[in-house]
């Protein structure tokens, strides 16, 4: 035992040092927790009143009641509508976000300055949230669903060229310089080379992400895009609870149909392979 | 060197020709009905979501002049010309991004800290019980399933206005996306070291604590690393229900039409994503090399 110690004598020793550091990492960041809660107001009583009366409004949202059947099929409508925003609103994204993926892709655009331009702007899209696309976008075409489609394409160009690109990024060359061999073109070589390859991962992240946007689709009605988020608000903000819940549930149900299709989707285009493009 | 290409004969070759043509010709088929699909899916959904190509081509040109406005003072100076004009209220922006910065982190590390624990409940191999496993999963299910949005909306009817609702918002979803993929990780876990702590008579929560714990710490730290990121945008826009942070600040100059106002917020909320983003990523790094040391 005494040769085990000696011999590994930084397992045996009860504070080493990367232990100090650790601590006073984890030390740090709960002083930052506590001084972030003290500012947030959450040693006031505010903290305790509110989770009391939280209790009192999930105990007034059951049960979920539409309320009358007028009200259950406008809710019905501005599902569709919403589901409707994703749809097109993913679908138009994709498109035009294929060419700047490979605009933005290291082994399809050799110009370095075309390359640092798109990715940039991709960088740009992305960071402005998909609620304030919404606002400037109906600024354009004014209140209405099709403002939020064209929020969620805006929104969606961004991520889905960063995607795309890293996609053809890790294709294999071989195709590409095959083609090449064989005298055909640039173009050529990303259309049979590289596309083949890249379609169905890029497919698989298009179907994703048409579910994540079905659940933004439902929040940017809140600022008058389209969809059921302008019913959600205004049954939470009228205190209409039961109706808030029976909203929320649909959105649920919906949310978990189009999950389902989109994977059974999905592994019928990637096979089994599970997790690509995630 | 050259070397001639051995043909069949046309007799062998046509029925080859014929199947690869069939081949192609059905694989084309398959495409176009797929096209049919998504493009009768795409009618049916610009239908309801009322697109008009002509409203959009005919006011196509205020997007460029919008953003361009947003550059643009009051006095009809490009903003560059004062820029202690265009940033008139930073002291007050800059309080308010402290603020969403604030939410993001307390949001983030709550969550985790909950995720966390949770996710040995919900992770099929090291779970204590079948029913807490279901339940865990449906509830964390539930909390990502509900945008942000409307959590902060309903805290807001319970909290009051202001940063608390919002934090709160955060911290359920937060839960909810980090709950799964923390089970996922945990679920990956090498079990021999919880066997063996467990066969030594330790009750779970200690063989959770040294068996398990360790090895999914950096990976844990990683994924809160990624939401952290994801919380700062999310921060951003909780305003806009009246949550607390800079939102309330952006969606009120949107609202009136304080273009420059817009632009201002818009590039410290730009500048501040842009300096966490490089900042966690570094920090993801080096977690990830430390991980490759040992």
């Amino acid at each position: 035992m005494d040769a085990v110690r000696a011999r590994y004598p930084e397992h045996f020793t009860r504070w080493s040092r990367q232990r100090f550091v650790m601590i006073g990492i984890a030390a740090a960041l709960f002083l930052l927790l506590l001084f972030g809660m003290g500012q947030l107001g959450f040693f006031g009583g505010t903290l305790l009143t509110g989770v009391g009366r939280l209790f009192e409004i999930a105990g007034l949202m059951l049960p979920p009641d539409p309320g009358s059947w007028a009200h259950a099929r406008a809710y019905g409508v501005a599902l569709i509508e919403t589901v409707a925003i994703a749809l097109l609103g993913t679908l138009a994204a994709a498109v035009l976000a294929l060419p700047v993926g490979f605009l933005a892709a290291r082994n399809v655009t050799a110009q370095r300055l075309v390359r640092f331009l798109a990715r940039r702007s991709l960088d740009t899209i992305r960071s402005v949230d998909i609620l304030i696309w919404a606002l400037i976008w109906i600024n354009v075409v004014g209140l209405g669903p099709f403002a939020g489609a064209l929020a969620i394409m805006t929104a969606d160009i961004g991520s889905f060229g960063k995607l795309f690109s890293e996609a053809i990024e890790a294709a294999d060359r071989k195709p590409v310089e095959g083609i090449a061999s064989a005298g055909g073109s640039h173009l050529m070589g990303i259309r049979f080379g590289i596309l083949p390859e890249v379609f169905p991962v890029l497919a698989s992240q298009v179907l994703y992400y048409f579910e994540s946007n079905t659940r933004s689709a439902t929040i940017i009605g809140i600022v008058g895009a389209g969809g059921i988020g302008l019913h959600l608000a205004e049954a939470i903000r009228t205190l209409e609870l039961q109706q808030t819940s029976f909203i929320i549930l649909m959105i649920l149900v919906t949310v978990a149909a189009i999950d389902v299709v989109s994977s059974q989707l999905r592994f019928a285009m990637i096979g089994r392979r599970a997790g690509i493009g995630k | 060197m050259s070397t001639t290409i051995v043909r069949l004969p046309e007799a062998q070759l046509r029925p080859l020709m014929a199947a690869y043509d069939a081949s192609v010709r059905s694989r084309r088929a398959n495409a176009l009905l797929f096209v049919a699909c998504v493009a009768v899916a795409m009618v049916l959904a610009s239908i309801s979501a009322e697109v008009s190509p002509g409203k959009l081509l005919e006011n196509i040109h205020r997007f460029p002049s919008y953003i361009i406005r947003l550059f643009y003072l009051e006095n009809g100076q490009p903003v560059w010309t004062d820029i202690g004009e265009w940033f008139w209220g930073l002291q007050r922006w800059l309080r308010l991004l402290a603020e969403t910065l604030l939410m993001a982190y307390v949001g983030t590390l709550l969550g985790a800290l909950a995720a966390a624990g949770l996710a040995f409940l919900a992770a099929a191999n090291v779970a204590p019980g079948r029913w807490t496993r279901v339940i865990v999963r449906r509830f964390c299910e539930l909390c990502r399933t509900v945008p942000e949005l409307v959590f902060a909306l309903l805290f807001v009817i319970a909290f009051g206005l202001g940063p608390m609702a919002g934090v709160l918002a955060v911290v359920i979803h937060t839960l909810g996306a980090l709950g799964k993929l923390f089970a996922e990780v945990v679920e990956n876990i090498d079990m021999k070291p919880v066997e063996g702590i467990s066969s030594t008579g330790a009750p779970w929560h200690v063989a959770m604590r040294f068996g398990a714990l360790p090895q999914v710490l950096s990976n844990f730290t990683s994924y809160t690393l990624l939401r952290f990121e994801i919380n700062v945008r999310g921060a951003a826009v909780m305003g806009f229900v009246g949550a607390g942070g800079i939102g309330q600040d952006l969606i009120e100059a949107i609202r009136k039409f304080y273009y420059s106002d817009v632009s201002a917020i818009l590039v410290l909320i730009l500048i501040t994503v842009a300096v966490i983003d490089s900042l966690t990523s570094i920090l993801r790094h080096r977690l990830i090399g430390l991980e490759g040391r040992n």
